[in-house]
């Protein structure tokens, strides 16, 4: 296998305080963040976070306001033209000329390095070999997904950034497309992804990095996220329980929260007597507690928790 | 739609995307570029019909009809220079505003940053793939007008150099226009511009056939430069020395352009 050459750390992304703005927007807003290298990183958040911009920052297309950024040890805009052969790109938006069929608009892209993946096979791959003719203004939103994907990786980079690369997939194209990052990490790629998908976070990442409003607010891996939190029983009944009463009513430790109302989690070490506890108290109380469910927080509730449940 | 297990399994196994990371040889980009942008320009109907049919069909319209005096001697000889010049203004200009304002709307300009190809590098295509496109034009106009009975005279290399400067000149306004415009106002400007010059620009029609009101103004724009400079070699038989003044026009016109569209032009 190749060498993966990397900056001196190990790690493939390296961000250190880093302040963007557009106009008076805090884009991104004091970010430090690292990338492992030979691993797949996913950058979460809601829409309008700055993932977006975090990532184009380290792709080269935003300077800095303040702040450090090295992908894999070098200076995205001063050394860009070391870099461009070794780091691979799939934009959020376009990048394709419209009246293009795969085959050509990968060939025009192929002609570009020393020693690309041969797009044929790549095609094949991406199930894109099937489309023929089929210029790019017509394809679905999942086939010009992979399209794309095809164009970040054909020179063989050592680092992929790709943002939303599922973005518009029926549910087998997402399992291939998932399936082919996978096999990158195992190749030796470093893949940095931006994503609003839990699960793809969850199936994919090695590491997690939560961002909201231009700040990060979590990293670890999905399982370290996850466990940070105690387990948790969760119900449903009315709304407005005295949360204080059924708190005082379990064992020591026990934290009860109401949110949405009618939503209840008990966070604490969750074990049978835990659940007959809350059980008695709710029979005490005549409250009917449906949904009651033990468990792990998913990302997903990690993710809420920390970015808030209000639309935006 | 689902792949199916064998379009999944049968390519690019364990291993493949092994990073072998590495740019082409700089003149292979800038080649497979050129070549890239020629063939989006030829499969466009709309770039076809004012790089070449509009061309073609003036040339010989106007060389047959008696509609428009130009003067004494065979109309042709009058007319041919003036529609070489319009080749240079569809392609370097119009042609080039519309292709890079949609390059620009639709990523590929931002989505070529990515690649090994160097800003540098697609300027160079660009221009190379301006000039393929010209070297077909004239090709096409000159065998067409020496069919047509067009006799030229005066110094070629005069000719190529105004040629050459008025597609700098040019080139560069039509960046700078796709810099700076959305893609449809691009669109717009840009065939604008090229029936105006066509039509009071004195690119087909001699400045001295235009209002005399209006002629003043209008021998300052390039493409009076070129149209003018173009007639007084091929038609009146002039030397370099003949056109100084035009080239002066098409130079500073050039620097300008190129200034500016180097400080405006967004690539996404």
């Amino acid at each position: 296998m190749a060498p993966t050459l990397t900056g001196v750390s190990g790690f493939a992304v390296e961000v250190e305080d880093l302040h963007v703005r557009f106009g008076t927007v805090r884009a991104v807003d004091g970010v430090s963040v690292q990338f492992p290298a030979a691993g797949v990183c996913a950058v979460l958040g809601p829409n309008g976070a700055g993932k977006t911009t975090l990532i184009e920052t380290c792709e080269g297309y935003r300077r800095p306001h303040r702040g450090r950024v090295r992908v894999l040890g070098r200076d995205p805009v001063a050394d860009a033209r070391e870099l461009r052969p070794r780091v691979g790109v799939m934009l959020q938006e376009g990048g394709v000329w419209p009246a293009l069929a795969a085959g050509p608009a990968l060939h025009r892209v192929a002609r570009f390095y020393r020693d690309p993946l041969p797009v044929d096979s790549l095609m094949e791959r991406l199930g894109l070999s099937r489309l023929g003719g089929r210029t790019f203004r017509r394809m679905s939103g999942g086939e010009k997904q992979r399209v794309k994907l095809a164009a970040a990786i054909i020179g063989r980079p050592e680092l992929v950034f790709l943002d939303e690369p599922t973005a518009g997939m029926d549910p087998q194209a997402r399992l291939a497309v998932w399936d082919l990052i996978r096999q990158l990490r195992d190749d030796g790629v470093s893949v940095v992804l931006t994503t609003h998908l839990m699960d793809e976070a969850e199936q994919l990442a090695d590491e997690v990095v939560i961002v909201d409003r231009g700040r990060v607010v979590a990293t670890g891996s999905p399982s370290g996220l996850t466990s940070r939190y105690d387990e948790v029983l969760t119900f449903r009944a009315s709304a407005g329980l005295d949360t204080a009463l059924l708190q005082a009513a379990l064992p020591d430790g026990c934290v009860v929260v109401e949110d949405p109302p009618g939503s209840y989690r008990v966070e604490g070490t969750v074990d049978p007597a835990l659940l007959a506890a809350v059980a008695a108290w709710c029979a005490e109380h005549g409250v009917l507690a449906t949904a009651l469910t033990t468990g792990r927080r998913s990302l997903e509730d990690v993710f809420l928790d920390l970015t808030g449940r209000a639309l935006r | 739609m689902s792949l199916t297990d064998s379009e999944q399994g049968a390519a690019l196994g364990p291993g493949a995307f092994a990073p072998r990371p590495g740019a082409a040889p700089m003149a292979r980009m800038v080649l497979a570029q050129t070549a890239a942008e020629v063939y989006s320009t030829l499969r466009n109907g709309e770039q076809l019909l004012l790089t070449l049919v509009i061309p073609l069909l003036l040339l010989a319209g106007l060389s047959r009809t008696s509609l428009v005096s130009l003067g004494s001697g065979p109309a042709i000889d009058l007319v041919a220079p003036g529609v070489l010049a319009l080749a240079v203004l569809s392609t370097a200009f119009t042609s080039q505003a519309i292709a890079t304002g949609f390059e620009r709307r639709y990523g590929v300009l931002k989505a070529l940053g990515a690649t090994p190809l160097s800003r540098f590098g697609l300027i160079a295509a660009k221009s190379l793939a301006v000039l393929a496109v010209e070297v077909g034009q004239v090709a096409l106009i000159v065998g067409v007008g020496y069919a047509l009975g067009w006799r030229p005279v005066g110094s070629w290399p005069a000719a190529v150099l105004l040629l050459l400067l008025g597609t700098l000149c040019f080139s560069a306004l039509g960046l700078l226009i796709a810099g700076v415009l959305r893609a449809e106002a691009t669109l717009a400007a840009a065939n604008a511009i090229y029936v105006l010059l066509l039509v009071g620009g004195a690119t087909v029609v001699p400045l001295d056939k235009l209002p005399a009101a209006l002629a003043g103004g209008v021998r300052l724009l390039p493409s009076a430069a070129l149209g003018e400079g173009l007639r007084t070699v091929l038609h009146a038989g002039g030397g370099l020395f003949d056109v100084l003044g035009p080239l002066a026009v098409l130079l500073v016109w050039g620097v300008v352009a190129v200034a500016v569209a180097a400080r405006t032009f967004r690539w996404e």
